[in-house]
C-alpha cells in the first residue's frame, strides 16, 4: 500500500445533514462528490493519513474573537460549532504531534466573519481560522502565524479580526475587489497602528491561471513569509479560484491547487469557499490532500482539463507582475510608510459599513485603536446596525500592558446604558463578559 | 437436521444440531495437503450413526481459499485496469501482468472519455503469450457505471478464458485499490476453490446426501455453493466469524458487548452493538491486500494460553509468539497454561513441571510461585483489558458526516463479556474485575466455530444509487444499471432495493421465510445546477439481518 510522506491528518466533516437553504451553494450535497472521489481512490487506505473527526467548539471559544449580537446562542448552530470544531481538532493534532500536518474539510466556512457578528455575509458566521487559533494559543501559549487566504473573495473578516496583531500576519489574494464580493481587500488596507503592514492584500484581475498564482506566491508570498518566519502557516484554502467555479472569474486549477500547496506548505489547511462541487471540488481536495501527504499528484486533474486553453493573457501576466512589486515593496517599506502614516497619533479611528449580504443588515462601525508604546493598545468598536442594535465592544489584547488591562475594564464598567450590548474581551486572562 | 464443519489450521470441527441442541460433536487433526480428505473424514464419522436424510443444510467454513493466497498456490491472473486522473497507478499492480488503459468514468457515472480497443487486444495477446487464463477487470467508478467494465468483459469472454471478475460485481462500496485487489484475488483463487467444490459434491453424491451445501463468509454469514464458486473470494478468512458466530449461538445478548476468543497462540477481540456484530468499515485484509469483503470486525493480539512468558528488567512479557507447547506438557518454555495449572484452575499436564517453570521466572521477580502464577494472570487480564480500550476508542471515534451523528451517534458501551476457550474459565473472574463488566463462558466452547457454520444463514448486502437527474440506477452488486424516471424517489428507491436484495438471498440458496431485510443507510441529497434544483440523488445500503437461524438451547456459565 501507499505510504504518505508527511504525516497528514484529515478532518473530513460534509455536514450531509445542514444546508443554508436546499439551492443555496452551501447545501447538503456541497462535498458529497468530494467524498465519493476520496473513497473511491482509497485515501482511507494511505499509510500514514488519519482520520479525526471533529470536536465540538464552545461558547467560550467563540466569544474569545467574536463579539455575537446579542449572543453566541442566538447566531450558532451546531453545523457551526462543529465546523470551528473539526478545524480546531486538526490544529492539535499538529501541535500534539499526532500528525506533521493537517488538513480540515468542513464546512460551513468563516473567513467573512468579522469580529461584530451580526448574522451570516458570505455564507459565514463564525471566523473558523481565528476561533481555532485562538483556543490552540489559549492552550498551547504564544505563536506567531501567518495565515495565507486563497479563496477568491477577499478574507475581509480574517483581516478585521487580525487586523491589529503584529504576531498574526494575514496576507490574502483575491480576485479584485472591484470585480467581486465582498468588495474590498485592496493594498492599502495595511493593517492597524501596531501591526501596520502586517496585512497584505494581493488584488488580481479577472482571468488569472495557474501563471498568475503561481508567480504571486514565488515572487511575493514566499519571500515574505521567509522574512517573517512564522511558527505555523495556515492555508483558509478556498476552492472558487477555479475555472468552473459557478461565483467567480479565475482560471485556477486542480494541478495549480496542488503545486500552490507543495510551494506553501502549510501546516493545517482549511477548506472556505469553492462552489463547483461536481467539476472542482473533488480533484482540487484530492491534490491538496495529496500535496499536503507530500505524495505524487501529477495524474490529478480534471476530467475536462487543457492547459492551453486555460493560459492566461500575457496582459493579465503583465499586470499581476506589477500588482506583485507593488505589495512587495510596500512591505519592505512598512516601517517608513508606519512612520509617514501614523507619526504623533495616540489614536487611530477606523470607519466602516459592514454589509451582511446573506442575512440583509447593514452595520455602521467605528473601530478605535489606542496607540500604546508597552502593548498593541486597547481598542473598542461602537456599532450600530440597522436591525436595531446599538453595541459598545472592548478588546483587550493578548500582549496588553497593565495599563491597557485597566483601562479595557475601566471603560466597560463606565460604558452608559445607552447601548443595547457592552462587551468585553479580556484575552489576558481569557474571560469575556457582557451586559 | 443441520450439520455445521469449521476448518481450522490445525484442527476440524464437526456439530451436528437437531432442534436446537447439539447432538454430535467430532473434531479431527487437519492434514494440510489433503483439505478436501480432511474434510471429509471429518464428515462421514460426524453422520455415521445418524441418518443422512436428515439432515436439512450443511454447513461448511474452509480455509481452502485463504491456504491457497497465504502458500501462493494460485492461477495467474492478467489484470486490465483504468486508473484514470487520481493517485498514480503503479502500487494497484498486483497481477501476473498488468495493463492499464486509457478511458474513465467519473464519479457521477458519465463516461468522460471512452475505451481503447486497441489496447484490449494488445493485453488479450499479452496475457496470451504468457498463457495466462484468468482476468481481473477493473475500472475506477465501475460501481457508478460498469459499462466499461462489461464491454471489456465480453472482447475476453471471446477467449474462452476460465475465470474473468469484473470489478463492480465484488463490492458496491467506492473504494478502486481495494476493487483491483479483490477481483484479483477472486480470479487467483477460482480454479482452486472450483476444484474444492466438485470434489465435494461429487462426494455428496457418491453418499446420497442431497442436503444444500452451504460455505461460510468472513461476515458470519453463509452462501450456497454455486455462489460460492462464483465469489470464492467471499470464502477467505471464514475462521473467525464462525467462533464469533458460535459465541453468539451460544451466549446470546442483545446488548453492546466484548467478544474474546483466547486460544492457545492468540486472542481474537470482537464487538456486539446491541447484540448486531461490528463489521469491518470496507472489508478485511488479507496477506499484503486490503479488500471489499465484508468481514465480522475482529482484531488478534498474540497472546494465548500457550504464550511463551519471559522476564524482562523485573518485568513480565506474555507472548506475543508461541515457542511450542507449555512447560507442563513438556514444552521450552512457562505459559500463562503453567500459571493456570499451578493456581489449580486446570486439572492438566504435569503439575510438578507448572510448579518448576513458574519456580524459574518467580525467581527473577522475586515471589513465590503462587504469586508468580497470579500475577502472570493478572498481567494477561491488563493487556487485554488495554487493547480492549483502544480498539473502543477507535471503534467510537470512527468518521461520521452528518450533525445528527456526531452529536448523538450510537457510541458502544459494553454491557458484559462473552469468553470462550481454554483459558476463558481461569481470565473470566480478572476479566471482570478488570473491565468492571459481567463475564460468561459457555460450556461447549471447544465446538464454538462448528456451531457458528452450522447456525449461519445466507446474508448478502446491495449498495443502491438513483440518480433522477442523470435518469439512472445502479446496484453494482447485482449487476443493476437501469434508467429511471424523473420522479424516482426515497419510497420507491426503499421498496425495490429490498425487494432486490430478497431476491438476491434467495438465489444464494435462502429460504423465503428466513430472509429478513433491512436498509442501514439512506441519504437523498438534492442535485443543484446553477440555482435550480436538477434531481435527486438517492444512495441506499441494505442488508439482510445478520444474525443466526436460531439460537442454541443450553446452559451457559455465569461468573457475574
Amino acid at each position: 500500500m501507499m505510504k504518505a510522506n508527511n504525516k497528514l491528518g484529515l478532518v473530513f466533516f460534509p455536514a450531509f445533514d445542514w444546508a443554508i437553504s436546499s439551492t443555496h451553494p452551501e447545501r447538503e450535497e456541497r462535498l458529497l462528490y468530494t467524498q465519493d472521489q476520496i473513497f473511491e481512490e482509497g485515501i482511507q487506505d494511505i499509510e500514514g493519513i488519519q482520520f479525526y473527526n471533529p470536536v465540538i467548539a464552545e461558547d467560550k471559544d467563540i466569544e474569545r474573537v467574536h463579539f455575537c449580537v446579542p449572543d453566541v446562542k442566538s447566531r450558532l448552530t451546531n453545523s457551526h460549532f462543529i465546523s470551528v470544531g473539526g478545524a480546531i481538532k486538526a490544529f492539535q493534532a499538529v501541535m500534539n504531534k499526532e500528525v506533521d500536518k493537517s488538513f480540515a474539510l468542513i464546512r460551513p466556512p468563516g473567513h467573512h466573519a468579522q469580529r461584530v457578528v451580526y448574522g451570516d455575509r458570505g455564507f459565514c458566521v463564525v471566523n473558523v481560522e481565528a476561533v481555532m487559533l485562538e483556543r490552540i494559543r489559549q492552550e498551547f501559549g504564544p505563536l506567531r502565524v501567518a495565515i495565507v487566504d486563497t479563496d477568491c473573495h477577499h478574507g475581509d473578516g480574517t483581516q478585521d479580526i487580525y487586523w491589529n496583531d503584529k504576531d498574526t500576519l494575514f496576507i490574502s489574494f483575491h480576485q479584485d475587489g472591484r470585480t467581486l464580493y465582498p468588495g474590498t481587500g485592496f493594498m492599502d488596507e495595511f493593517g492597524g497602528p501596531s501591526a501596520y503592514g502586517y496585512n497584505i492584500n494581493i488584488p488580481l484581475p479577472p482571468g488569472t491561471g495557474e501563471e498568475g498564482f503561481l508567480y504571486v506566491l514565488d515572487n511575493v508570498v514566499m519571500p515574505i513569509l521567509d522574512e517573517y518566519k512564522p511558527d505555523i502557516i495556515i492555508n483558509s484554502a478556498g476552492q472558487d479560484n477555479h475555472y468552473t467555479d459557478p461565483i467567480t472569474n479565475m482560471n485556477f486549477t486542480a494541478q495549480g491547487y496542488a503545486k500552490l500547496n507543495e510551494k506553501l506548505n502549510p501546516d493545517i489547511a482549511v477548506l472556505e469557499g469553492g462552489y463547483s462541487i461536481e467539476g472542482a471540488l473533488p480533484y482540487i481536495n484530492l491534490g491538496i490532500i495529496l500535496a499536503m501527504a507530500g505524495l505524487d499528484y501529477s495524474n490529478v486533474h480534471e476530467p475536462d482539463y487543457d492547459k492551453e486553453t486555460l493560459k492566461q493573457s500575457v496582459d493579465i501576466t503583465e499586470y499581476i507582475k506589477k500588482v506583485s512589486e507593488l505589495v512587495y515593496n510596500r512591505w519592505k517599506d512598512k516601517e517608513d510608510l508606519r512612520l509617514k502614516d501614523l507619526r504623533g497619533l495616540n489614536n487611530i479611528e477606523r470607519t466602516r459599513q459592514v454589509y451582511y449580504d446573506t442575512d440583509g443588515i447593514l452595520d455602521n462601525q467605528v473601530q478605535n485603536f489606542k496607540v500604546c508604546k508597552r502593548c498593541s493598545g486597547v481598542n473598542t468598536i461602537n456599532s450600530r446596525s440597522d436591525n436595531g442594535y446599538r453595541i459598545f465592544a472592548i478588546t483587550i489584547p493578548r500582549d496588553a500592558c497593565s495599563n491597557c488591562l485597566d483601562e479595557g475594564y475601566k471603560l466597560y464598567k463606565n460604558t452608559s446604558t445607552n447601548y443595547t450590548n457592552v462587551y468585553l474581551q479580556d484575552r489576558i486572562n481569557d474571560e469575556y463578559y457582557s451586559k | 437436521m443441520i450439520v455445521g464443519l469449521d476448518m481450522g489450521g490445525t484442527h476440524i470441527d464437526g456439530v451436528i444440531i437437531k432442534n436446537g441442541k447439539i447432538i454430535n460433536t467430532v473434531k479431527k487433526p487437519t492434514d494440510k495437503d489433503n483439505l478436501f480428505q480432511s474434510i471429509w473424514t471429518t464428515l462421514k464419522e460426524l453422520l455415521s450413526e445418524h441418518d443422512k436424510s436428515e439432515i436439512q443444510r450443511i454447513n461448511l467454513s474452509t480455509t481452502i481459499s485463504t491456504n491457497a493466497i497465504v502458500e501462493n498456490k494460485i492461477s495467474s491472473v492478467g489484470m486490465i485496469i483504468q486508473s484514470g486522473p487520481g493517485l498514480n497507478h503503479d502500487f494497484l499492480a498486483c497481477g501476473d501482468e498488468n495493463v492499464f488503459i486509457s478511458g474513465y468514468v467519473d464519479h457521477r457515472g458519465k463516461v468522460v472519455e471512452p475505451l481503447d480497443f486497441v489496447e484490449i487486444d494488445k493485453a488479450i495477446n499479452l496475457f496470451q503469450k504468457n498463457n495466462i487464463e484468468s482476468y481481473g477487470v477493473v475500472t475506477k467508478f465501475s460501481t457508478r457505471n460498469p459499462s466499461h467494465e462489461l464491454k471489456i468483459g465480453e472482447i475476453l469472454k471471446k477467449e474462452k478464458p476460465s475465470q474473468i471478475t469484473m470489478g463492480h460485481t465484488m463490492s458496491g462500496k467506492l473504494n478502486f485499490p481495494r476493487r483491483v485487489f479483490t477481483s484479483y484475488l477472486n480470479s487467483a483463487i477460482h480454479n482452486t476453490f472450483r476444484d474444492f467444490s466438485h470434489s465435494i459434491k461429487k462426494s455428496l453424491d457418491k453418499e446420497g446426501i442431497n442436503a444444500p451445501l452451504f460455505i461460510l463468509k468472513a461476515d458470519g454469514g453463509t452462501m450456497n455453493i454455486s455462489t460460492a464458486e462464483k465469489k470464492p473470494v467471499e470464502t477467505i478468512l471464514s475462521g473467525p466469524a464462525a467462533s464469533f458466530m458460535g459465541m453468539n449461538g451460544m451466549l446470546s445478548t442483545d446488548k453492546d458487548a466484548v467478544l474474546l476468543d483466547i486460544g492457545g497462540t492468540t486472542t481474537d477481540i470482537f464487538f456486539l452493538a446491541d447484540g448486531v456484530p461490528l463489521f469491518e468499515p470496507l472489508g478485511i485484509k488479507i496477506d499484503r491486500y486490503k479488500t471489499l469483503v465484508r468481514a465480522i470486525y475482529s482484531v488478534s493480539i498474540g497472546l494465548g494460553g500457550d504464550s511463551s512468558i519471559g522476564v524482562e528488567k523485573g518485568k513480565i512479557n506474555i507472548g506475543p509468539s508461541r515457542k511450542g507447547y507449555p512447560y507442563a506438557f513438556g514444552g521450552p518454555k512457562p505459559t500463562p497454561t503453567d500459571a493456570m495449572i499451578v493456581l489449580g484452575l486446570m486439572a492438566k499436564g504435569d503439575r510438578k513441571k507448572a510448579y518448576e517453570s513458574m519456580e524459574i521466572l518467580g525467581k527473577k521477580l522475586s515471589l513465590s510461585p503462587i504469586d508468580t502464577s497470579k500475577l502472570i494472570l493478572e498481567t494477561m487480564g491488563n493487556i487485554i483489558q488495554n487493547k480492549v480500550n483502544e480498539l473502543l476508542d477507535e471503534i467510537n471515534s470512527h468518521p461520521v458526516y452528518t450533525v445528527k451523528e456526531l452529536l448523538h451517534g450510537k457510541k458502544i458501551e459494553p454491557k458484559l463479556i462473552n469468553i470462550i476457550g481454554g483459558p476463558a474459565k481461569a481470565l473470566a473472574p480478572i476479566l471482570k474485575e478488570k473491565l468492571n463488566l459481567p463475564c460468561y463462558y459457555p460450556k461447549n466452547y471447544h465446538v464454538a466455530n462448528a456451531v457458528g457454520a452450522a447456525l449461519a444463514k445466507p446474508t448478502t448486502e446491495i449498495t443502491m444509487l438513483a440518480d433522477t437527474s442523470r435518469g439512472i440506477v445502479s446496484v453494482p452488486e447485482l449487476g443493476i444499471y437501469e434508467k429511471i424516471r424523473k420522479n424516482y424517489n426515497l419510497n420507491f428507491a426503499r421498496k425495490r432495493a429490498l425487494q432486490l436484495l430478497e431476491e438476491s438471498a434467495v438465489s444464494m440458496g435462502a429460504s423465503k421465510d428466513e430472509v429478513e431485510t433491512e436498509i442501514v443507510d439512506e441519504s437523498s441529497f438534492n442535485m443543484v445546477k446553477g440555482f435550480y434544483t436538477t434531481g435527486k440523488n438517492i444512495r441506499i445500503k441494505a442488508q439482510i439481518k445478520p444474525g443466526l437461524i436460531h439460537e442454541l438451547r443450553g446452559d451457559k456459565y455465569d461468573e457475574g
